[in-house]
């Protein structure tokens, strides 16, 4: 197991430099000088100066290149143009709010899709399937920029039980995660249905019902036991997914996370919190994968053999 | 049956978007301030949006760009994607590390954040979105084709045509490519599906598409502030984007089925 970890962590290495390196390139690639795109082509040239040799543009390119590597590692990730505060101080405000809609997200997607796909597994290819299926389609088709807003019309508009946006209470949570987790649990319901399918035709499911088992604890207890394992891989492959549809779904509600930082530094041309929200969305998600491969190396130890 | 529905619903959205100034007398961009949000009638069946433009001759434009910047990415990701995994894996050695250490890193971005960052920097339009989306769509396809060559090659049609003298650009394109086919055309389709949600995704964010001409994620985020007093400016475009994607999605799928019938 040992090896395994320090394997897939080495693997990790090139990845990470290779992210910093595409990152540290964002701000080179803004059209003509990037301190005139932040403060205008008006802006007076000791303003630009002064930017310039803020941001460290007015050095040599592979100095740049160190210094936001060493940077990085020691994380500091520069300071905010507009705030005029460390980058890492505002992503690590936000860091809490975005946290919590994931893991809202998430857990709204699991209550909703583990009884749909039971439901529909169980009543394979009659109506309360369909009904359970098309519905599943339906969240997988809806994108959600648009589920938000019409959410927001009939739960904030029309019947007034929801904050429209904002953030303070767990009422405000409700809205953000379910727009946020509707994807995740139609395809989560899929699998299980699927997953849950496959289970019951094993011979140790017959074997329980044979000794006495009733059909409902044969299925909670034997069969939905096991065809979860699938189920939560998928979880793992989708945080990507849920960590990028932050990013919408705090610009929808106005949720304080870090995916409304990035959207409003973006909106500022607040180049370094954009490289520095960017970095971290994307370091995130290399960590999360790396957990997740690990945690699959723990419970099947066919994969450290691979 | 849904299978061919989804060819439908491209099919129809195609034609829309095609014959869409000849259906509507309408001009999408022409205002109208005193019928602003007012909504459905005989002369406007889809209202009127916040500036007073019909609701339904921007509807047909955006479809325009949608399907323009679907065809725009996939085409464009397809065609790079497929000959840098073709090479790639045919080479192999160092240049197949390169590459694929190149998109480990690319894949190491979730979803749409490296299309996000690359819009913020140069800037928001319609080609900088195809531009960005090309960026990360080519993956995809690299790997599929990589994967599949590294099949093909050890095939004897391929073995022989190498014995024969043929060179290695011949073998690629005469021999390898080919059998890559008709997997790649079912990634497309299933493609478009994703690049017309991203530039929905982009333009929502107001990194895409900017007004006024109509696209229906730009539609998308005008209709949220008037989410009170003309929910059909939110509903609409919304509808029309998911109904889009379900089509490409069924028709990626039906392909497959065609092309594909072990996958079945």
């Amino acid at each position: 197991m040992l090896s395994y970890t320090l394997r897939r962590i080495a693997l990790t290495v090139p990845v990470l430099l290779g992210v910093a390196t595409l990152v540290f390139a964002l701000i080179h690639l803004v059209p003509g000088d990037p301190a005139e795109a932040m403060l205008g082509e008006s802006a007076p040239a000791a303003d630009l100066d002064e930017l310039r040799s803020r941001l460290g543009l007015n050095r040599p390119l592979l100095v740049q290149y160190g210094e936001f590597l060493a940077g990085v590692v020691r994380g500091d990730l520069g300071t905010s143009f507009r705030y005029r505060t460390p980058v890492r101080q505002e992503i690590v405000q936000r860091l809490g709010p975005t946290a919590q809609l994931a893991f809202a997200a998430m857990a709204v997607a699991v209550i909703i899709a583990i009884p749909l796909g039971v439901l529909g597994a169980l009543h394979r290819g009659r109506p309360i399937d369909q009904a359970a299926m098309g519905l599943s389609l339906i969240g997988i088709a809806m994108p959600n920029f648009w589920l938000g807003p019409v959410l927001a019309i009939v739960f904030s508009v029309d019947l007034g039980w929801l904050p429209k946006s904002g953030s303070g209470t767990p009422a405000h949570l409700v809205l953000p995660a379910v727009t946020l987790g509707a994807a995740l649990a139609a395809i989560l319901a899929r699998m299980t249905r699927a997953s849950l399918i496959d289970e019951l035709r094993e011979l140790y499911v017959l074997a329980a019902r044979a000794r006495g088992v009733s059909r409902g604890r044969a299925v909670v207890a034997h069969a939905l036991r096991n065809s979860l394992i699938p189920v939560v891989t998928i979880i793992g492959l989708q945080l990507g997914a849920v960590l990028t549809g932050t990013i919408i779904t705090e610009t929808i509600f106005s949720w304080p996370g870090v995916g409304r930082l990035l959207i409003q530094a973006i909106s500022f041309r607040d180049y370094p919190l954009v490289q520095g929200c960017i970095l971290f969305i994307a370091v995130t998600y290399v960590t999360m994968n790396l957990v997740v491969d690990l945690m699959y190396g723990w419970l099947d130890p066919r994969i450290r053999y691979q | 049956m849904t299978r061919r529905f989804g060819v439908l619903i491209v099919v129809g959205v195609a034609l829309a978007a095609a014959i869409g100034p000849w259906l509507v007398p309408h001009d999408p961009v022409a205002q109208n301030l005193p019928l602003r949000l007012s909504g459905p009638s005989w002369q406007h069946p889809l209202g009127l949006d916040e500036l007073g433009r019909d609701l339904l001759a921007r509807m047909l434009a955006g479809a325009r760009v949608s399907l323009l910047v679907g065809l725009s990415v996939v085409t464009i990701s397809a065609a790079a994607g497929v000959l840098i995994g073709a090479v790639a894996g045919y080479v192999g050695g160092a240049l197949d590390t390169l590459v694929g250490r190149l998109m480990d890193v690319l894949m190491a971005f979730p979803g749409i954040l490296l299309a996000i960052a690359l819009v913020a920097v140069l800037g928001p339009s319609l080609r900088n979105v195809v531009l960005a989306l090309v960026t990360i769509g080519w993956v995809g396809y690299a790997r599929l084709v990589r994967g599949q060559v590294l099949k093909v090659r050890e095939l004897e049609y391929v073995q022989a045509a190498r014995a024969l003298g043929a060179s290695m650009p011949r073998v690629v394109a005469r021999h390898v490519i080919p059998a890559t086919f008709s997997s790649v055309t079912v990634q497309a389709t299933l493609g478009m599906a994703a690049a017309i949600i991203a530039e929905a995704s982009l333009s929502f964010l107001g990194l895409g598409v900017q007004p006024p001409t109509p696209s229906w994620g730009t539609m998308l985020d005008a209709g949220r502030s008037h989410l009170f007093d003309a929910p059909h400016l939110t509903i609409v475009p919304g509808l029309a984007i998911a109904v889009l994607v379900v089509g490409f999605n069924f028709a990626g799928d039906a392909l497959r089925d065609r092309l594909d019938p072990r996958a079945t």
